[in-house]
C-alpha cells in the first residue's frame, strides 16, 4: 500500500502541470474571485447633467460623489451628449437634475431627479439604481428633518443577517471551495488512473498479485491527502484575506469536507471506469461535473430564480448540498443538527457512486 | 520437458455473439519457449488475459502452474510475470525506482529488491542509469528493463504480450537472447507476436486465426508440412485456407 502511495507522489510531484494544477488554480480562482470577480459596485463612473445648479443639487452631487460608489467622469452640457456618452462605454449612469430645482422643491415640495443607466449588465445596473435613490432619499430625509416638516417619521431599519456588509467573498468562497475540491479530488483521480490504463501500467499491476481495492486506495490517498491541503488553504485565505468568519465548529467542517472530498473521489474513480483515455476523462470531468457544479448548484446563480426543471436537476448536483452545509457552518454557525438532511443525501450520493464503480470495476476484468 | 505447466482444455470465450476464443486446447510445458502467433484480432490477447487471470473464460478449463485460474485468480498471480506492448513501466520515475515498485507489489524484501536491481542493472550494463528517469532512455533499453521488472520475483511462467512491437530488428535480436537465458534458468516463456521470423525463435508455435487453434507444431515441423522455407509462408498458406 506504502509503495503505491510514495509512487503515486512520484507521478504528482515530477510532473509540473499537475502540479500548477493542484496549487495554482485554486489559490487563483480563489483570488480573483474574491477580489476581482465580484457583484459589488465600488468607482461606478457617472456623468451629470445639471439643469439647474443650484445649492442644492450641488449638494446632492456632493453626497453622490462622497459615497465611495460614484466617480465623476464628467458633466454634461445637454440632453444630445447622453446618448454619445454611453456609446463610447465610459460611464454607467447619468444623474439628471430638472431645471428650477431648488426653487421647485421649495415652492412646490418636490422636484425630479431623472436616471439613466447602463443596463448591458442588469445586476450593476440595479445595484447602482438602489445605491443612488438610497443616498437621494437619506439626504431628503436629512434636510427635512431639519427644515422640521415631517409630519410623522417611517423609519426602515435593515439588518443583514450573516452577512452584514453584504461581501460577495462569503457567497464565492463556499462555491469556489466545492468547484475545487470537485476539480482536484474528482478530475485528477480519473485522469490519474486513465492514464495507467492508457499506458498499459494498469494492466500490469491487475495481473500482479495485489488486490484491486488496493490499487484504488493507494491511487485515491495521495489525492486525498492533496484536497485536504488545499482546502486548508482555501479556508485560511477566506478566513484572513477576506474576513470571512468560521462561525461553526471546525471540526464539523473538516469532517463534512472529507465527506465531500470521498464523494468526489468516488465519482472521479466512476468517471475514470467509463472512460478509455485521458482526454475523455477530463472532458467528462469538465463538462458533466465542472460546469453544472458552477452554473446549477447555487454557486452563482440563485437555485430558487431557476425554471423548475433546473431547480429539480440541481437537487442531483453534489455540489449543492455541500454550499449549504458550508453556508451554514461557516456564516449562520449551525451545528449538524441543521444539516443532517445535506449530509445524508451526500453520504447515499458517495455509497452510490462507489457502488455503481465497483461493478463496473468489476465487469471490466471480467 | 515433459511437466506440464500451462494446460488448456475446451477454452471458449464469448462476448455477445461475437466469439473471441473459440474451444482452444493445448499444453505448454516447463521451460519452454512457447509461441502464440496471430494477425490482429485473431483472439491472441484475450486468451492471454484469460491465462493472467484478468479475464475469465465463458467455457473450459485453464490451468496455470496447477492451479485453475478462474478459480484461483489471485494464486496463480503469484507465480506469474507478465510484460505487455507498453512495457508497464513508469517514465516519470528512474529506473531503480521501478524495480522497487514492483518489486514491492510482488512482496520482495527490501534487500531482495536490492540484490535484484542490482543484479540485472549489472547483467543489461545499466548500471550508470539506474537513478535516470525511464523517460531519457531509449526504447530498447526500456523493453530489455521491462523484462528483468517483470522477472524480478523469479516467476514460473512469463507472459509476454507482442514484447518487441516498435523496437527494431538489432534490439530485437538482444531481447530474444534474454528470453533465451530466463529459459535456460526453467523459466517458462509464452509470448505473442506477428513478427513471423520471432515465431523461428520459439520452441513451439501455435497459429491462431479466427478465434481457432489452426495449427500447433514446432517451426521446422510446421514448415516441413507446409513444404515451405519460412514461417511467413506458413502463415500465409494458413491465412489463405481461411478464406
Amino acid at each position: 500500500m506504502w509503495t503505491f502511495i510514495k509512487k503515486e507522489f512520484f507521478h504528482i510531484f515530477r510532473d509540473y502541470r499537475s502540479m500548477v494544477v493542484l496549487f495554482g488554480i485554486p489559490l487563483i480562482q480563489v483570488l480573483l474571485f474574491g477580489f476581482a470577480i465580484t457583484n459589488d459596485v465600488n468607482n461606478a463612473k457617472i456623468a451629470l447633467l445639471d439643469h439647474s445648479k443650484d445649492p442644492v443639487t450641488r449638494e446632492i452631487t456632493h453626497k453622490l460623489l462622497s459615497s465611495h460608489y460614484f466617480l465623476l467622469s464628467r458633466y454634461l452640457n445637454s440632453e444630445d451628449e447622453i446618448k454619445p456618452a454611453f456609446k463610447k462605454g465610459e460611464i454607467k449612469e447619468v444623474v439628471v437634475f430638472e431645471p428650477h430645482f431648488a426653487q421647485k422643491l421649495e415652492t412646490e415640495g418636490k422636484a425630479r431627479i431623472q436616471l439613466i443607466i447602463d443596463a448591458t449588465n442588469p445586476n450593476t445596473a440595479s445595484i447602482l439604481n438602489g445605491y443612488t435613490t438610497g443616498i437621494i432619499n437619506s439626504y431628503t430625509l436629512d434636510k427635512m428633518k431639519k427644515e422640521h416638516r415631517l409630519p410623522a417619521e417611517v423609519n426602515v431599519q435593515t439588518a443583514m443577517m450573516y452577512n452584514p456588509e453584504l461581501k460577495s467573498a462569503f457567497m464565492f468562497v463556499p462555491g469556489i471551495m466545492t468547484v475545487i475540491l470537485m476539480l482536484v479530488s474528482a478530475m485528477m483521480t480519473s485522469i490519474s488512473i486513465t492514464k495507467e490504463k492508457e499506458l498499459g501500467t494498469m494492466e500490469a499491476l491487475l495481473v500482479s498479485p495485489v488486490k484491486p481495492s488496493v490499487i484504488i486506495l493507494g491511487k485515491v490517498t495521495p489525492y486525498v491527502v492533496l484536497s485536504s491541503i488545499i482546502f486548508a488553504i482555501i479556508v485560511l485565505l477566506s478566513r484572513f484575506v477576506f474576513g470571512m468568519p468560521i462561525e461553526g465548529s471546525i471540526g464539523l467542517l473538516v469532517a463534512e469536507s472529507l465527506l465531500f472530498l470521498v464523494m468526489a473521489l468516488s465519482l472521479g474513480i466512476l468517471i475514470s471506469t467509463v472512460s478509455k483515455s485521458q482526454q475523455q476523462a477530463m472532458l467528462l470531468s469538465m463538462f458533466v461535473l465542472m460546469m453544472p457544479t458552477i452554473l446549477l448548484s447555487g454557486f452563482i446563480f440563485p437555485i430558487e430564480n431557476m425554471p423548475l426543471v433546473l431547480q429539480y436537476l440541481s437537487d442531483i448536483m453534489p455540489g449543492k448540498w455541500f454550499i449549504i452545509i458550508i453556508k451554514n457552518i461557516m456564516l449562520k454557525g449551525n451545528g449538524f443538527l441543521y444539516i443532517w438532511k445535506e449530509t445524508l443525501i451526500i453520504f447515499s450520493m458517495t455509497l452510490f457512486f462507489l457502488m455503481v464503480s465497483i461493478k463496473k470495476f468489476n465487469v471490466r476484468l471480467e | 520437458m515433459s511437466e506440464k505447466i500451462i494446460e488448456v482444455k475446451d477454452l471458449v470465450k464469448k462476448f455477445g455473439n461475437f466469439v473471441a476464443n473459440d474451444r482452444l486446447t493445448f499444453d505448454v510445458y516447463r521451460g519452454e519457449i512457447f509461441g502464440f502467433l496471430g494477425a490482429n484480432g485473431a483472439g491472441k490477447t484475450t486468451a492471454i488475459k484469460i491465462l493472467t487471470g484478468l479475464s475469465r473464460p465463458t467455457s473450459g478449463q485453464v490451468q496455470v502452474a496447477g492451479i485453475n485460474v478462474s478459480k484461483y485468480p489471485e494464486r496463480v498471480k503469484k507465480k506469474i510475470g507478465y510484460m505487455n506492448q507498453s512495457f508497464s513501466l513508469y517514465n516519470d520515475m528512474s529506473v531503480r525506482e521501478n524495480f522497487r515498485f514492483y518489486g514491492g507489489i510482488y512482496g520482495l524484501s527490501k534487500a531482495e529488491i536490492k540484490e535484484r536491481t542490482q543484479y540485472y542493472l549489472h547483467k543489461l550494463d545499466m548500471e550508470r542509469y539506474g537513478d535516470q528517469l525511464l523517460k531519457s532512455i531509449p526504447l530498447g533499453w526500456k523493453q530489455k528493463l521491462a523484462f528483468s521488472v517483470a522477472n524480478l520475483h523469479n516467476p514460473g511462467v512469463i507472459f509476454l504480450d507482442e514484447p518487441t512491437g516498435g523496437v527494431d530488428p538489432i534490439t530485437r535480436r538482444q531481447f530474444w537472447e534474454l528470453i533465451y537465458e530466463a529459459a535456460d534458468r526453467g523459466t517458462t516463456v509464452f509470448v505473442t507476436t506477428h513478427y513471423m521470423d520471432e515465431a523461428e525463435y520459439c520452441e513451439r508455435v501455435a497459429i491462431l486465426s479466427e478465434g481457432k487453434l489452426k495449427a500447433l507444431d514446432t517451426p521446422a515441423l510446421m514448415k516441413q508440412e507446409f513444404g515451405v522455407t519460412n514461417m511467413n509462408d506458413v502463415f500465409l498458406k494458413l491465412a489463405r485456407n481461411v478464406e
